[in-house]
């Protein structure tokens, strides 16, 4: 549908951003997998040349590998768990007749908008600190020890500041999912003498089934990457206690300026998302014909 | 939406819904207090909700202390610049898979959005050192590119959706009345695609804005933005509470009005418009 | 000047041949209907000739000179589209200048152009309202307006009145007939409404599977129908068919006689055909009778509005003799 012409030119509006993904994509992947093989270290420039599979053995051999990627696993896990069913609830919650609907859309979707550092900063010193933070006082008034979250629930802290930023997000798509429900759907079902929870199951989490998983999938992209978070808190400690594998990287290429074995690293991330990224454009990609 | 329900449900869910809601929002509500009270006042033993001693001084401290105005300034060039350029790139390319699709647009798409699932530290490392040898760390323009290059997917997807529902007719009588290209993009298409356009411009300013692992990584105290310079008080040496609130308002105050203002866009941007 | 010359022009989308091979000559200032049903390719080809889709092969000339491969901004014609297609975010001043602000035209030019569209088509005291604000009626003028300022060499036109009503579609087709008139520039037009076609044609081209089926005149098409395609899709209601032994009567595989060429009668007439009245159509002026005859059919008979018939009624069929068209095996007409 159109002339050679603008088929010609449509080439040419889109190769600016086709060669800049491309090179995006392509030179620092293939940098990474060469320096993956090589010995480079900017510590040691003495050692040098190819490493087989010298960085992999290295890093997947370390127990803080093992750890970091239980770690990931349980920090994805943990958020996805709390944000889905969090979401599902306060989405159904917020789709109810309710005084102030729209101020309260607003409301709930603001953490979203706190940008990582400082979302982790205020949980960090403003309630999760032993002496003066909220959650401190709180214990104290009702009698209890106050807890050093960092110290002694490091990861669990670190998905509850995630968990608080990731929330808004699941809410409102399952709320605007929830909304295109339409109300006659929802009436026949009445009709039918459908009580709330058969309503629930039969009509509205198949309905929200796909909103559910795209959520699920885009989380899991951004949390695979979770940093500034784990930076800004625990700096992946005490030990590696809230090290996930994106932080590990970042630890063992930038921090400890062993190239060889970060880049290592890197390649296995690369590997994990890769597995999600397939599942995610299948849904997206099923929905693009419609 | 007019469901009858007696007004002791609807109390009833309004209680609810608004105690959630305020306990998710008291993060926020926190730094707006805190960020107004003394330093004194702000770590006291027995704590208060509403500032005693109203102040603006916390916010003089962190500008003479650490310069917010320069980290400020940086973040918006990053922020806009990046995404003018992603605009500048994605609009052409958008209106070629809008308007002149081929069998093979569909899988173009795709590998775009796939660009974007890369995780950060696969490509870190090389990035880093690619930036250290062209002299591009710590500088603006060099996080301004990258920060181009990670949102460029998600512009051209949401300029994508927008064009979408556009009418190819309308276009195609912009042809016939003689405008090249040049104009059929700048005098039709782009003024029809305003709203869309706007919020994909609203949606990327915030992401970029609160990108933080390449402004972390990347810049230190010249070109660093507003994550990094806020990232700088993990440890808060000399700078307390008070102060760090006082910074912390003024990181995420512009964001959030935007974000509020965009939110119904951004479902549809952050979902890749698979969900409208 | 608007001569339009189509020489063994051929279309494909991919593997599909939607025009196979068309050859056509219209002559400058001429107002030529494509007909046909849909689907036929009617706006396939105008799209060809406008340079919005390209040939598979074959030429076209415009004014002589060749055109084929010529963006469709630098063939100077303009179209006027089914949907309209005006910009929303201009007012109609703007979209109706916009042509003249892509040729550049000197800003005093553009005034005093877009004034005489604007008078010529009663759109004087719209032109600071946005498309959006205007009934059909108005948008359908803004895009002619749009449309005339440019001088082209040629008006396209896709449909353009199928989205209005009935009554503002009569009006629109003597305005825009009216409009050939006075501007005696070549127009094109297509439309799948016949009666339009009839009105409004200096020639038709009657199409079906992108094939012309008959170049001429509406009179021509009506009376002389090149083949049993055409003849049944020029004339309303539709051309009845009969073949058989009855056709054979007459040395041809089938006849075929307009619903107008028949005497129509309750009394028995030597040689006619007996039916019963299945529906008869009361439109006042005129009268539709569906008559089922033996073992020919249902026929259509127009007859005159003070008859009345009823449903099982009685009547006999003599066909104008003079006015049979007989067509071979393959349609043609004999
Ligand atoms: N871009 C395209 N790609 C593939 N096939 C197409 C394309 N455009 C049109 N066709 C096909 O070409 C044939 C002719 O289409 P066209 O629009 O020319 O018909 P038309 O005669 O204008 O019909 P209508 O009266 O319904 O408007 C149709 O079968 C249509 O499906
Ligand atoms: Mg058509």
């Amino acid at each position: 549908m159109a002339t050679a012409q603008t088929r010609t030119l449509s080439r040419i509006m889109m190769a600016p951003a086709v060669i800049v993904l491309l090179i995006w994509m392509i030179v620092p992947l293939v940098m990474t997998l060469w320096f993956s093989f090589q010995n480079y270290s900017l510590i040691n420039p003495m050692m040098t040349g190819f490493a087989g599979w010298a960085n992999y053995i290295y890093v997947l051999g370390d127990p803080s590998f093992t750890q970091s990627l239980v770690n990931t696993l349980i920090l994805v896990g943990g958020v996805l768990a709390i944000t889905v069913i969090g979401g599902t609830f306060l989405a159904l919650l917020l789709d109810q007749p309710i005084w102030g609907q729209g101020i309260l859309r607003i409301i709930v979707i603001s953490p979203f908008f706190v940008m990582p550092p400082v979302a982790a900063l205020i949980w960090k010193n403003g309630f999760m600190h032993p002496g003066y933070g909220v959650l401190a006082h709180l214990f104290e008034f009702f009698g209890l020890e106050p807890v050093d979250w960092f110290n002694q629930y490091p990861l669990f802290s670190v998905v509850i500041i995630v968990a608080w930023q990731w929330l808004p997000f699941a809410t409102l798509i399952l709320l605007t999912a929830l909304q295109s429900l339409s109300e006659e759907q929802r009436e026949a079902a009445e009709m039918d003498g459908a009580n709330a929870i058969n309503r629930f199951y039969h009509i509205i989490l198949p309905h929200m089934a796909r909103s559910i998983t795209i959520v699920i999938l885009i989380q899991t992209i951004f949390l695979l990457g979770i940093f500034a978070e784990i930076r800004v808190t625990t700096g992946g400690g005490p030990g590696y206690a809230s090290t996930n594998i994106a932080f590990l990287v970042f630890r063992t290429g930038i921090l400890s300026n062993d190239i060889g074995a970060g880049s290592a690293g890197g390649v296995v991330a690369v590997v994990i998302a890769n597995i999600v990224a397939f599942f995610l454009m299948r849904a997206v990609g099923k929905n693009l014909d419609a | 939406m007019a469901r009858n329900v007696s007004t002791g449900t609807k109390i009833g869910f309004t209680f609810a819904a608004w105690a959630i809601a305020l306990l998710l929002f008291s993060p926020i509500l926190w730094v707006l207090l805190t960020a107004f009270k003394t330093e004194a006042e702000a770590i006291a033993n027995s704590p208060t909700f509403l500032p005693q001693n109203f102040t603006l001084e916390n916010f003089s401290a962190v500008q003479d202390r650490s310069d917010y105005v320069k980290h400020a300034t940086n973040s918006i060039l990053v922020s806009v610049g990046s995404t003018l350029l992603g605009l500048a790139i994605g609009i052409p390319a958008a209106w070629a898979m809008a308007f002149a699709p081929t069998k093979r647009t569909k899988d173009v798409l795709m590998w775009m959005l796939s660009t974007k699932m890369m995780p950060a530290v696969g490509v870190l490392i090389p990035i880093y050192l690619i930036f250290r040898d062209l002299r591009l760390l710590d500088t603006v323009h060099g996080l301004t590119l990258i920060m181009t290059v990670i949102n460029l997917p998600i512009i051209i997807w949401m300029l994508y959706t927008y064009f979408k529902e556009i009418p190819v007719d309308i276009l195609e009588a912009a042809r016939m009345d003689g405008a090249e290209l040049y104009n059929e993009i700048v005098h039709v298409l782009v003024p029809m695609a305003v709203p869309g356009i706007a919020s994909t411009l609203l949606l990327n300013v915030i992401l970029a804005w609160n990108e933080a692992f390449w402004s972390i990584t990347l810049t230190s105290g010249r070109a660093g933005t507003l994550t990094a310079f806020i990232s700088s008080f993990s440890s808060p040496q000399g700078l307390f509470l008070a102060k760090l609130s006082a910074a912390s308002l003024l990181a995420i105050a512009p964001i959030l009005l935007m974000g509020w203002f965009s939110q119904k866009q951004l479902v549809r941007g952050l979902t890749f418009g698979a969900v409208k | 000047m608007g001569s339009i010359s189509l020489q063994h022009v051929k279309k494909s989308f991919g593997e599909v041949q939607i025009i196979p091979d068309i050859s056509l000559d219209i002559k400058d200032g001429e107002f030529v209907v494509f007909v046909g049903p849909s689907g036929c390719g009617k706006s396939t080809l105008l799209r060809l000739i406008a340079g919005l889709e390209d040939t598979t092969s074959g030429t076209i000339l415009l004014d002589g000179q060749d055109m084929t491969k010529a963006p469709p901004a630098r063939r100077g014609l303009a179209m006027v589209f089914q949907s309209y297609a005006l910009y929303p975010h201009m007012t109609v001043r703007d979209n109706i200048a916009f042509p003249l602000k892509m040729a550049k035209a000197p800003k005093e030019v553009i005034d005093q152009k877009v004034e005489y569209a604007a008078r010529t088509l009663n759109l004087s005291s719209y032109l600071d309202r946005r498309p959006r604000a205007l009934s059909g009626g108005q948008r359908q003028r803004v895009a002619i307006g749009r449309a005339i300022v440019r001088e082209p060499k040629a008006f396209l036109f896709d449909e353009p009145l199928s989205n209005l009503d009935a009554a503002l579609r009569v009006n629109m087709r003597l305005e825009i007939t009216e409009l050939h008139q006075q501007l005696k520039t070549t127009m094109i037009y297509v439309t799948h409404d016949q009666v339009e076609a009839m009105t409004m044609a200096d020639r038709i081209v009657v199409l079906n599977a992108g094939n012309v089926e008959q170049f001429g005149s509406p009179l021509d098409l009506y009376k002389k129908p090149a083949n049993r395609f055409v003849a049944g899709f020029i004339g309303s209601p539709r051309m009845n068919f009969v073949d058989g032994p009855e056709a054979a009567k007459h040395n041809a595989h089938s006849i075929g006689v307009r619903p107008e060429h028949f005497k129509l009668s309750r009394d028995p007439l030597a040689n006619a055909w007996k039916g019963k009245v299945g529906v008869a159509e009361q439109l006042g002026s005129d009268t539709f009778l569906h008559v089922h005859v033996e073992g020919l059919g249902l026929m259509t008979i127009r007859t005159d509005g003070d008859q009345t018939f009823s449903h099982g009624d009685d009547v006999y069929l003599m066909p104008d003799p003079t006015r049979i068209y007989r067509f071979d095996a393959a349609g043609i007409a004999l």
